[in-house]
Formats: structure tokens, C-alpha cells, sequence
């Protein structure tokens, strides 16, 4: 199942049999059998650690969703509430146990906090007198879940909103502690840099709970050689831009949770004969996306317009294989043959899928909107009359275009002017509160807070210069076969990604300026490693990097960091890690005072 | 050496070893002789109680403990009530049970810990008898009342009373009986005469022991094998049944021929070994008895009164003089030391001591081993017979002899030797006089040198553990760090030194020793009443989560809000927060946050209701300084003030929508005039204006309205929306009527709208934009003319080449 997680440079396996190692340990603690009270939010994230016969193998024999009032029957010895620790749930857990029946034999019940227990859940269930009804609490550390070969997330939805609109920095903790596992699994990461207040903050914490742990540290031969620590409000950018990666676009346009998508089904009806589709699945269709498809990892980080081909290519080949059967003569090849099917079939119907994917995703693509929007995203990049009202800005909002699209673009209009006008900045908020209502000033008040939206201080605006020095726009970005990493946003090179590829080469000394003008410090930390445990580097092997994304990171970041690994002279590969997986959709939507409002 | 054997005594098909561990420092006025004596397992430390029934004031009895050396370790009146039964726990804690049920616990120095009263029953009925006995969950005790009942504690530390049910038929006290542990529940086997009876939690069972023979009449005497497996009883018949603890096996059965019940019954078995055998004390007479098939007994004559002491691996015996070890001889020594045995062992060692004397015989013994291929074998029986060994020299020799053997070995492990080696120097350095740990390597191997360092530390042997610790390579946290905790923990609450200097001694000492939890230090200074050197110490402790309860403890708030915010770990921040809140009055509670930024602004968002949205913006003009959210908000409420008055007077649902929106329900209701008011009114821009209202006239296709419209001023937004919104609503005969008033770079796009291939064609052409060809041909399927395809294509490639 999770073969996937082995493939990369780094085997995030063990991470993941780290935590399942504790989870069973955790269900062993309560003997008999159990029934698990979920925390909805959890089960997402749980889905990719365990899934429901790890659980059965543990005498798990009911799972219910945690709400408040009594608890459904269940004739088990355990009830085990799974819960993140926050306040209102504790409430609804001291519901839950004062209304157990009496009267039934009695079950024992037990919590098990994720991330961490907090002192604070266990005072208030204190308060609320249940507290003593616990066999065990406990705690399971989960910190950051491997996602992919190479890719790990702490789903930790609000973290950007937290950290730079709410100045709470539980997710900071957090983050430092799984970092912390990260090192007890695969040894010390002797060089940490960083840029902005929240990676300052991170790697502060980690020296600090180093020195905590002192003389418990495992002497591992350290896998990763540099840790780089990026705060989300240093490129405020990227995420504004549409992603322009099959998977990217899977994400902008349907949503990626968990690993999986859900899409409409229409295009994945079974084409029967003589039915002609009268009855279509009215469920979405769910698909899982992660590199254990062949199909998905080749695609996955393509630029869109690059996808077509590949999947026509890989049509051929397929179709090549099944022909083969012709060729077969003897029992023996025959025989081989059969024994290939599966994997065929499986390959056909991967395609199969990634077609019906491609084309509804060319259905909008190729619509006048998708372009009108796409190419006003990229004179904003390119700088081009950044400092005026914007003509299709004014004319969605008078059509009451998604509210969320509207701020996509004006916060990327500021943050390509180093601020908007105060006379434009006016304009834009008065024209969305009178459109959109007056509600959404406070939309508009967290926006400015974090920075998206904001006047113009300084009548210096440093963008260009940072796109100049950084080469964050490229004509000639090859969609096809890309040279360079701006391919991911057909042009736009995602300042992140370059701070990071500069990183590697020729090093950050190199733009000291631009890093001034950039939010927050830099700079850079070193762990001594005990003696014995320095790597001896084999000619031409190459780094390994933790890049670590505080408050978010898209797709096609992502695709842009494959593809920095995966160039023969780059000679540093990329793992990475995030609060949380993110499009400007989302991401804004977490900044909006009523996200739960559909707009 | 030639004596090894002098001191065994066959029984059975094995022999039995009576070893003098100390001659006892001790010096007893009169010997063992009326005191109560409890001495611990595993070596551990011997308490005597002289005299316990005395109770004038004049006259007290003392209370001593001594090592299993008898060095004095402690010695006190007592000065509570009857002590009636001696105990120690597993942690190295003395256990006085008191005629009225209470439980005095003192530490190994005789400093007093803590008490607990088993129960009122108990008061009332005095304690008959009282057996302190461990579990896998602790030491725990049981107790027979005046009223024949039982009650029972597994665990003293997490004390959980239970009184078991009453023996039917029970007139006077039960004849014997001990606490077996069985199916991870503790239970009482007791006999009245001949009838057995087990009671467990919530019921009494009679039990009969199968075979017993029939000429008894009563159970005088029983007892459990160390590790609860076995029982022996002893009957008034003078025979000894020895069976499994479940009473469904019976191993043996021996006559001993005395008749009077002994004073002491324990048994002396080796773990893995086939022979049961259970030791009988009478007044000066020792008897092991064992065999089932050779019914054979032997007997000590003892010098002067003794106690045993079952330990896992055999008995120790402890009289005012001597202290002594009986074991069953262990296979490996037996196979060496045996007269004229011919074990791989056996010649290994006669090998070696030939090549000490330079004889050639030492080979001709080397050969015999290795024709066997035996030689293997004969060292790891060197190796083993050596840790059995208490004496030195003894345990030289055969190491001597089996490093010897291994020079002729390419492959024999080098762990075991060295492992054993080490393992010695650990046990020759705890057994010494003035340690007094007599640990067998059996007991210390099944103690786990953790539990040996942890026993160092309760006897305040700090040195020894930390020299123990670098020696073994015990990882530091584990090992010296711990060992200096303890230290601390014992410095802090010496009283004569001041709070400076204990912090300095303290901060010298752990400063080099890693992962130290100073926290537990300062917990302990702060128990003595210490508090000013407990906040010293913290300042050592890194880690943060430690240190904020305790400061909260010692409500140092102040000092713990800014340690949790140091530590980054706002659940700690939140604790701190919410103490502070209900410690301090509301003023001095946000003085405190005030200084505090990062807890001000978590106390904001979760400690309060979120502010609600009204809330917040009256907060924003409130403010004053933004200018821009005063105004919005002032225009905000005119227009809730103008949609209430709509209402009233047009009865249109208007209240909560925005101005937009407003606008769009009174275009397409054709209320005019109140949308001009509020176009006017709330300066809505033109652009916007007029995309509201030629959108809410094509919705309700009022086309002539339109027309009308677009002719009375020049739009603002150009004519391309007006061809937009018509396409929308199907009707692109309408939309025609606008296209010639587009501007030229639209004009493309808007017959594209209307599906005007040709005219597109032709706006593109003109304007000669290679982009727009482009997209007009795209646009053209297969069914579209081929002329007009070719003029496209032709066009696009001249307009390519400039």
C-alpha cells in the first residue's frame, strides 16, 4: 500500500511505520475490544497512516463521528476518543461520557490527543468532572504525515492564518517538534537556513529542544544535509497564481484532500453498448493521486499544455502491448503475456481516467474566463500597469465574479506593486464591499494584516527588481520540455522555489539585496555532529535537502522542486514539507472571516 | 580449590551447597531471640525489631537495619504502637504493620516516609497476622483479623483495599496460610486441619491437593515458591507434600519424621531445575527435603537461632553470626567440580592448570576436549561455573581456564566472556563488606543492572552507581545522569548549607552530565520548603514543560508565563493564562498579559468568545484612525436605513443584501427611480452601474430598453458587453445590432460571440493580428468553408512574416 513512500531518495516508510508503530502500541494499551469516537477532521490524515484492517487487527470493531449527546450502543470493552485538543471538543467528550448509560455493562474510555496533549483539554475535562473517567490518555505524535515519496504535510489547515494573522504560533511548536522526529529518525540535520520570522522562530525552537533532549540523541547517519525553512509571507506571490500543472490544475479547479479528488462523474460513466449513458453516476467519482499510478507520477508535474501528448504516447504504447497477444505463439509467451496482464489492464485504466481527467480539465482551460484571467495574472507579473485600477477587475466584480477570484487578483496586483495606491487600494475595497456586501470588510482587514493587500508606504516599488534579480519571469518557459522551473506557471518562475535553487547554487550571498527587501531574516544554522557520524560525500552523490514551507506550498511548487531534483547538474534533491498543501483559493478562503459563506 | 566440593551435599540426583556469605558485622546481645526480622530478597537490607511486645514508656523496643552484611544502617526506638509483622518493598522501603492495621513506612536510613491504615475492620478486630508479599504490580499486604478475616492490598502505592469473602465454617484462626499471585490476581490459600480453601476477590473455594497421603489429620505449615509456581505444605504427620501452586500437579512427597510443625518452611529451588525441594526450620535443625523417587532428606545442625530468606535461586540463612547461601549446585559447576568427572569443563580446567605448571599433560587434556569437538562447550561451562562462583579466586581460575580455551577457538562469540567478566566486576564490587548486596549472577541478571543502580542510589551509594554506570557504558541519561539526580535530590534537603551554596555544588556537579531533569530537583528542594533555591534550580532545567508547573506550584506566575511563552508551546501558554485568570483579579491579570504581547494575543482569540463581526468593525471606527472602514461602515448602515424604508414602502425583500445586489432586485422589478437614487447616492462608478443594468434588462429581455439604453449615452464599458449579455440570453439577433459599435480590438471577440466566423475573420484580417487569426482558426471546424480557411491561413502566415 504504501510502497510509494519507499521509491524516493529519503524512505519516508519508516516515518510512516514510526506512526503506525505507535498507534498499535496505543490500541494495545486498551485491552478487549474498542470502538473509536473520530474527530472528523482526523480522518483524512489518519486514512494515509492506517487504514480500517490496521485498526480491525487491533480488536477495533466500531468507529463513530465525535458529536455531541450519547454515544451510539456499542457492545465493546473501549471507547477511544481521537481528538485534536482544542477546547470545544473536550466539551463535547464530557457530554458524550456523562450521558453513558449506567445501567450497560461499563465501558472504559480513553483519549488519545493528536497531535499532543495539552494541559489545558485535561483541566477542562477536570472541570467538567469526567476527567477521572479515563482509563488512559495519551498522546499521538503526529506531526507531519508522509504524502508522497517525497513529499510530507502536517494538514494543518489554519496554520497560515495563525501564525500571520493571529500571532499564534501553535503550529510553529509543532512544526519544530516533528522536525525533531524527523532528525530521531533520520539523524541530526547539520545545516539549517531559513528566511522570514516564522523560520527564525522554528529554528530557535529546534536548538532549544535539542539542548532539552541532550543525551538522548540517536546516533543515525544523517540522511538529509540541509534543512530550509521558508516562511509563506516571504512569496506571498506564488500562491496567487493559477497553477498551471496537471496537478495543479486539479487542485485549482476540483480540490485536492488528502490525496484524493473527487470529480464529476459524467465523464467516468462505463460506455455500455445500447445503454447510451442513461443511467450516469450521480456520486462524484474519487480518485486517489499520489506516485504509486505510474500513469499520474509521469504527468503529474507536466505543464498542462504538455499533458496531451504524453497521454497520446502513452495511449500508444499501451495499445502497442496489448497487440503483442498477436505475437504470441508458443504456451511460453502466451503465458507471459496473461502474466503482464494486470498490469496492463491496470495501465488502461489509469489512462482511461487521466483522460477523462485531461479533458475536463481542457473544457475550462481552453474557456475565454480561464485565459482573459490567466492573462491578467501575468501582466501583473510582468509588471505591467500594476499601479492602475485593472479594467477586467472592475468588470468581474460589476458581474459579481466569485468574491475569492476577485481578491486572488487585487492581492496579486499589490503584491506586484509592492503595494497598491491608497486611492486604488479604496477603490477596490469599496467596490467589493458595495458588490459583495459590507461583511467582508473584515475579509479585507485580515488581508491587509497578513500583508496580501496593502498600501503603498514607500513610492519605490521593488518588485521588478526582485523579479529582475531572481529571474521570476521567463519569455521563452518551455511548456514541453521545460529547461527551467518557470515552465510550472507557463512563464513565472515561483519566487520560493528560486530563493531555494539559488540556495543550492551559487548560495544566498549572492542576492543579499534582494533578501533585504524580502520580509523577515535569513540566516543560517549549524548542528554539530557527534564524531563518526559526518557523511563522507561519494563522488558525484547528491544532497539532500529538507525544504520546509511554514503557512502552505502549492502543487506546482512542488512540480518546480521535482524538477530542480531531477536535473543532472542541479546535484541537490528536494524533499518537502508543509503546514499544509495549499491553492489561492484555499488559502484565501482560510484567510475570509466566514469561509463556511459560499461565494 | 581442591575443596570446592567440601561443602556439597547430594540429594537426590543433585547436590546442595551451603556457602558463608559474611561473617555478620553486627554484634547482637542476644542473638536473634525474640525479635521480629524481616530481611528483604535479592540481598537486600535486614530489619530487626528487638523486644516488639514491650510497651511500657520505661522500656521500648529498638528498631534496627543493617545491610545483609549488618552494617548498621539505622537504629531507633519505636515509639508507635505493636508492630506485628516486618516488610520491605520492592523499592527498598521498610513496612511496620501495627497490631491496629496501620502501615508506618520508613526509608532505608529509618527517616520516616508516610503511614496508611488498612481499614476500620481491621481497627476494630487488631491484626491477627500479616503477610507483606510482591506482585508484578508492587509489594502488597495482607492481613488475618481477630475476626478470621482477610484483607488484602496488591499495590501500597496505589492503595486499593479489598476484604475477601468470609471461609464458611471458620470458628478459630486458620491453622496456616500465604498469598499465592495467580492469573494476575493475588489470593489467600489457608487451612483449617485438613481443608484447604482459596479466596480470591469474590469467592472461597474449597481445594483438595491431590495424592496427599492419607494418615493426615491437619495442614500445620505452607509456603509459595519465590516465584508463586509451587507449594509445599507440611502436614502433622510429619510429611511434606510439594505440588504446583494450582493444586492440579503433586511433584514429590516426603516423610521427614518430625512431627512438630517447623518454625520456618521456604523452598530452595534453582529456576529450570527439575528437582523440587523445600528447606524446614526447626530450633537448631536444617532440613532440605526433595526427591520424589529417592524420598531422601538431609539435615544441618544449626549453631544458634536463624531466619531464611527465600531468594529466586536458593535460601539464605541468617544468624546473629554468619550469613549463608544453600543452593541447589548449578549444573555447570556440578559438571566441573564434580569428583572425577569428565566433562569438557572438567579437563578444560585440569588442561589449564597443567599449562601453568609447564606440563605437556596439558595438552594431552586439550586433545581429549577437541576429539569431541567439545571444546566450545567446555569454555562456555568455564564461563558459566565461573559466575556461579561467590569466590574470587574461584571465579579466576575458570576464567583464566576458559580464556585459555578460547586461544584454540577461531570462532567462539567474544561477548559472553566479556559480558561475564564484566558482570563479576559489577557483583565481586556490590558484594563487598561494606555494600553488603550478596546478589547471586542469577538474581542479578533477573534484577536488571538498572534496578541494581536504583538500589545503590536508595543506600545513598552514589560513587559506587556512577562508577558502575561508566563502566557498563550506560548510555548517560539512563545511567550518571540519573544516579546525580538522585544526588541532588538527597543535597537539596541537607538543611545545615545555604540555598547559594547547594545551587553552586548542584550546577558544578550535573553541569557535564546530559539530559538531567533539574526539575525533579527543584520539586524536591521546594517539598523541603526550600523555594528560593527550587527557583534556582529550575533556571538549570531546559526543558520548559517542566519547569511551568512548578512554577505554578510555587505561584511564581509571573515567572512561568514568560518561561511558557520562552518555550514556544502555547497549550503551556494557555495553562499558565488560564491559572493566572482565576488567581488574579481582573486588573493585575491583564497587567500581566499586558507585558506580554504573545499571551495577550492568544488570550484574545481562545480564551474569549471570538468577537463578533459587529463587534470588531465598531472596534475599527472606534478606533478612528481608519478613516476608510469609518466610512464604509457609515454607508454600510444608510444603506440598511434605505433598504428598510424600500421595504416598508415596496415590499421588496431588500434587508441584508448588498448594494450590488440591491441594485440588481430593483432593476429587474423596473423600480428605476430608486436605483438611480442609490446609484447617485452611494457613488457608485458608472462602469459598474451599467453593467448592472444592461445585465438586469437582458434577464428580463426587455430589448427595447436596451437599445434605448445603449443609445442614451456613450457607454462607459464599451459595446462588447452588450453583445455579451444578449449571447447569454440566446438572442443573437440583438447582439448583432451592437457589434458595429464595438471598439476595433474587440470587434473579433464579439462576432466570435454572436458565431460570426466570417465577420471575425474579416475584423481579424484588418487589424492584422496574428494572435486573432489564430483564434478565429481555431474556431473553425470541419464543416467551415475552405475558402475562408485558406484566406485565414494565408493571411496569418504574410502577417508572420513581418
Amino acid at each position: 500500500m504504501a510502497a510509494h513512500l519507499c521509491y524516493g531518495r529519503v524512505n519516508l516508510n519508516i516515518l510512516r511505520e514510526a506512526a503506525r508503530k505507535d498507534l498499535r502500541e496505543f490500541l494495545d494499551k486498551c485491552a478487549g475490544s474498542k470502538a473509536i469516537v473520530w474527530d472528523e477532521y482526523l480522518t483524512g490524515p489518519f486514512g494515509l497512516i492506517a487504514q480500517y484492517s490496521l485498526l480491525k487487527e487491533h480488536e477495533v470493531e466500531k468507529m463513530f463521528t465525535l458529536k455531541a449527546g450519547r454515544l451510539p450502543p456499542a457492545d465493546v470493552k473501549n471507547i477511544i476518543f481521537f481528538v485534536r485538543p482544542r477546547l470545544e471538543l473536550m466539551d463535547i467528550i464530557a457530554e458524550n461520557v456523562m450521558s453513558e448509560d449506567k445501567m450497560q455493562s461499563p465501558r472504559e474510555f480513553n483519549i488519545l490527543f493528536v497531535p499532543r496533549r495539552s494541559m489545558l483539554c485535561e483541566q477542562r475535562l477536570k472541570e467538567q468532572g469526567v476527567l477521572g473517567s479515563f482509563t488512559n490518555i495519551d498522546e499521538y505524535i503526529l506531526d507531519l504525515i508522509p504524502y508522497d515519496g517525497d513529499l510530507l504535510s502536517m494538514e494543518c489547515e489554519s496554520a497560515f492564518r495563525e501564525c500571520y494573522l493571529e500571532n499564534d504560533q501553535t503550529s510553529l511548536y509543532h512544526t519544530a517538534k516533528g522536525l525533531m522526529t524527523i532528525q530521531a529518525l533520520y539523524g541530526t540535520i547539520p545545516q539549517i537556513f531559513g528566511k522570514g520570522e516564522c523560520a527564525r522562530h522554528v529554528a530557535n525552537m529546534m536548538l532549544r529542544m535539542k539542548r532539552e533532549f541532550a543525551g538522548s540523541q540517536t546516533q543515525i547517519l544523517p540522511v538529509f544535509d540541509t534543512l530550509l525553512l521558508l516562511d509563506r509571507n516571504v512569496d506571498l506571490l506564488t500562491p496567487l497564481a493559477t497553477q498551471l500543472t496537471y496537478e495543479g490544475l486539479i487542485d485549482e479547479i476540483y480540490g485536492i484532500t488528502n490525496g484524493y479528488v473527487k470529480l464529476p462523474p459524467e465523464k467516468f460513466a462505463q460506455k455500455k453498448q445500447g445503454e447510451g449513458g442513461k443511467d450516469l453516476p450521480t456520486e462524484p467519482k474519487k480518485l486517489q493521486l499520489n506516485s504509486a499510478e505510474e500513469l499520474y507520477a509521469e504527468i503529474r508535474d507536466k505543464n498542462f499544455n504538455a499533458v496531451g501528448a504524453a497521454l497520446s504516447k502513452k495511449a500508444k504504447i499501451i495499445s502497442a502491448a496489448f497487440e503483442e497477444r498477436h505475437n504470441a505463439k508458443t504456451v511460453g509467451e502466451i503465458k507471459q503475456f496473461v502474466s503482464q496482464l494486470p498490469h496492463m489492464q491496470a495501465a488502461r485504466s489509469s489512462l482511461a481516467n487521466h483522460t477523462s481527467i485531461a479533458e475536463l480539465i481542457k473544457d475550462i482551460t481552453t474557456s475565454e474566463t480561464f485565459f482573459d484571467n490567466l492573462t491578467v495574472e501575468q501582466e501583473f507579473m510582468t509588471g505591467v500597469d500594476t499601479d492602475k485600477v485593472n479594467t477586467y477587475i472592475e468588470d468581474c466584480i460589476a458581474q459579481k465574479d466569485p468574491l475569492i477570484k476577485i481578491l486572488r487578483l487585487v492581492c496579486m496586483q499589490s503584491v506586484c506593486n509592492n503595494g497598491l495606491k491608497q486611492k486604488v487600494l479604496d477603490y477596490y475595497k469599496r467596490e467589493i464591499l458595495q458588490t459583495y456586501g459590507y461583511e467582508y470588510i473584515l475579509t479585507l482587514n485580515n488581508l491587509e494584516k497578513t500583508g496580501l493587500l496593502k498600501p503603498q508606504t514607500t513610492t519605490r516599488n521593488n518588485y521588478p527588481t526582485i523579479r529582475k534579480t531572481l529571474k521570476l519571469w521567463m519569455e521563452d518557459a518551455n511548456e514541453q520540455n521545460p529547461n527551467d522551473i518557470s515552465y510550472v506557471y507557463s512563464g513565472y518562475a515561483p519566487l520560493s522555489v528560486r530563493l531555494t535553487q539559488v540556495l543550492a547554487r551559487p548560495g544566498w550571498r549572492s542576492i543579499e539585496e534582494v533578501l533585504k527587501m524580502l520580509p523577515g531574516p535569513h540566516f543560517e544554522e549549524r548542528q554539530p555532529l557527534p564524531t563518526g557520524l559526518h557523511k563522507k560525500r561519494q563522488q558525484g552523490e547528491n544532497r539532500t535537502t529538507l525544504v520546509f514551507f511554514l503557512g502552505g506550498v502549492t502543487y506546482a511548487e512542488i512540480a518546480a522542486l521535482r524538477f530542480l531534483s531531477q536535473m543532472e547538474e542541479g546535484g541537490t534533491e528536494y524533499i518537502i514539507a508543509t503546514t499544509k498543501l495549499i491553492n489561492g483559493t484555499s488559502w484565501i478562503k482560510s484567510l475570509m472571516d466566514k469561509p463556511e459563506v459560499n461565494i | 580449590m581442591a575443596f570446592v566440593t567440601a561443602t556439597w551435599n547430594p540429594l537426590g540426583e543433585a547436590f546442595y551447597r551451603k556457602t558463608e556469605v559474611y561473617e555478620m558485622g553486627w554484634r547482637l546481645s542476644s542473638g536473634l531471640r525474640d525479635c521480629l526480622v524481616a530481611a528483604a530478597p535479592y540481598g537486600g537490607p535486614i530489619a530487626l525489631l528487638k523486644e516488639p511486645q514491650r510497651r511500657s514508656p520505661s522500656a521500648r523496643p529498638q528498631l534496627e537495619i543493617y545491610s545483609s552484611s549488618g552494617c548498621s544502617m539505622a537504629s531507633f526506638v519505636w515509639k508507635s504502637g505493636v508492630v506485628k509483622h516486618l516488610g520491605w518493598t520492592v523499592s527498598d522501603d521498610l513496612l511496620c504493620i501495627q497490631e491496629d492495621g496501620t502501615v508506618l513506612i520508613y526509608d532505608l536510613f529509618g527517616n520516616f516516609k508516610r503511614h496508611f491504615s488498612m481499614g476500620n475492620e481491621v481497627v476494630q478486630n487488631q491484626v491477627l497476622e500479616a503477610k507483606v508479599f510482591h506482585s508484578p504490580y508492587g509489594t502488597g499486604i495482607a492481613i488475618i483479623t481477630g475476626a478470621f478475616r482477610f484483607t488484602l492490598a496488591t499495590n501500597i502505592d496505589d492503595l486499593k483495599l479489598r476484604r475477601l469473602p468470609e471461609v464458611p465454617g471458620l470458628q478459630g484462626p486458620p491453622t496456616c496460610w500465604a498469598v499465592l499471585t495467580q492469573d494476575r490476581q493475588s489470593k489467600v490459600l489457608l487451612a483449617s486441619g485438613l481443608d484447604l480453601f482459596i479466596l480470591d476477590n469474590t469467592a472461597c473455594s474449597a481445594v483438595t491437593p491431590p495424592g496427599l497421603s492419607p494418615q493426615v489429620c491437619s495442614i500445620v505449615q505452607m509456603c509459595v515458591s519465590f516465584s508463586y509456581k509451587y507449594l509445599a505444605l507440611f502436614t502433622d504427620s510429619g510429611h511434606v507434600w510439594m505440588g504446583s501452586a494450582n493444586l492440579k500437579e503433586k511433584l514429590s512427597e516426603v516423610e521427614t519424621k518430625v512431627k512438630t510443625p517447623p518454625k520456618q518452611m521456604v523452598w530452595c529451588r534453582r529456576p529450570k531445575s527439575h528437582q523440587p525441594s523445600v528447606v524446614m526450620m526447626w530450633e537448631r535443625h536444617l532440613l532440605v527435603a526433595g526427591d520424589l523417587t529417592f524420598n531422601l532428606c538431609y539435615g544441618y545442625h544449626l549453631d544458634e537461632e536463624s531466619v531464611l530468606v527465600p531468594e529466586l535461586d536458593g535460601v539464605r540463612i541468617i544468624s546473629s553470626t554468619h550469613h549463608e547461601l544453600l543452593q541447589e549446585v548449578p549444573a555447570a559447576c556440578e559438571e566441573i567440580f564434580k569428583i572425577a568427572s569428565m566433562a569438557p569443563g572438567a579437563l578444560l580446567l585440569e588442561a589449564h592448570k597443567e599449562y601453568e605448571k609447564e606440563s605437556q599433560k596439558a595438552d594431552e587434556y586439550l586433545r581429549e576436549i577437541k576429539e569431541q569437538s567439545l571444546l566450545g562447550e567446555a569454555v562456555r561451562q568455564c564461563v558459566e561455573a565461573a559466575g556461579h562462583e561467590h569466590d574470587i579466586e574461584t571465579q579466576k581460575i575458570l576464567l583464566r581456564a576458559a580464556s585459555f580455551g578460547k586461544c584454540f577457538l577461531s570462532n567462539f562469540p567474544a561477548e559472553y566472556f566479556v559480558i561475564m567478566c564484566r558482570d563479576l566486576r559489577v557483583l565481586n564490587a556490590v558484594r563487598s563488606y561494606t555494600v553488603g548486596i550478596p546478589l547471586t549472577h542469577t538474581q542479578y541478571k533477573q534484577m536488571t543492572c538498572q534496578v541494581l543502580i536504583d538500589r545503590l542510589v536508595y543506600r545513598k551509594l552514589y560513587p559506587l552507581a556512577i562508577e558502575i554506570c561508566r563502566y557498563l557504558k550506560t548510555p548517560e541519561y539512563q545511567g550518571v545522569s540519573r544516579v546525580l539526580k538522585h544526588w541532588a535530590c538527597c543535597k537539596v534537603q541537607q538543611k545545615e548549607e545555604s540555598d547559594e551554596a547547594i545551587a553552586r555544588a548542584v550546577s558544578v556537579k550535573l553541569a557535564e552530565a546530559a539530559g538531567i531533569s533539574y526539575s525533579e530537583i527543584a520539586s524536591k528542594a521546594y517539598e523541603c520548603g526550600r523555594t528560593e533555591l527550587a527557583i534556582k534550580l529550575l533556571e538549570f532545567e531546559p526543558r520548559s514543560g517542566e519547569q511551568v508547573p512548578l512554577l505554578l506550584k510555587m505561584k511564581r506566575s509571573q515567572l512561568a508565563l514568560s518561561k511558557a511563552i520562552e518555550s514556544g508551546d502555547t497549550d503551556l501558554v494557555y495553562t499558565v493564562v488560564t491559572y493566572l485568570k482565576n488567581e488574579m483579579n481582573r486588573g493585575d491579570f491583564f497587567m500581566t498579559l499586558r507585558n506580554q504581547p504573545v499571551a495577550l494575543s492568544l488570550y484574545r482569540q481562545r480564551l474569549e468568545a471570538r468577537l463578533s463581526l459587529l463587534q470588531s468593525a465598531v472596534d475599527e471606527y472606534n478606533k478612528a484612525k481608519n478613516e476608510f472602514a469609518a466610512k464604509a461602515t457609515d454607508e454600510e448602515m444608510r444603506l440598511l436605513r434605505f433598504q428598510r424604508r424600500l421595504e416598508e414602502e415596496k415590499g421588496e425583500q431588500l434587508l441584508g443584501l448588498s448594494l450590488q445586489d440591491t441594485l440588481r432586485v430593483l432593476l429587474s422589478v423596473g423600480l428605476n427611480k430608486p436605483a438611480e437614487q442609490l446609484y447617485k447616492d452611494f457613488r457608485v462608478p458608472d462602469k459598474r452601474y451599467w453593467w448592472l443594468k444592461i445585465t438586469a434588462l437582458a434577464d428580463k429581455e426587455d430589448w427595447d430598453e436596451l437599445e434605448k439604453f445603449a443609445k442614451s449615452k456613450k457607454s462607459p464599458i464599451g459595446y462588447l458587453p452588450f453583445v455579451e449579455v444578449c449571447v447569454k440570453k440566446h438572442n443573437k439577433s440583438e447582439a448583432k445590432k451592437y457589434i458595429s459599435r464595438v471598439t476595433p480590438e474587440q470587434k473579433v471577440k464579439a462576432h466570435l460571440a454572436v458565431g460570426d466566423l466570417e465577420g471575425a475573420a474579416e475584423a481579424a484580417i484588418e487589424r492584422r493580428s496574428e494572435a486573432e487569426i489564430s483564434m478565429v482558426l481555431s474556431r473553425c471546424l470541419s464543416t467551415t468553408d475552405r475558402g475562408l480557411v485558406d484566406r485565414l491561413n494565408r493571411a496569418r502566415s504574410t502577417t508572420a512574416k513581418k
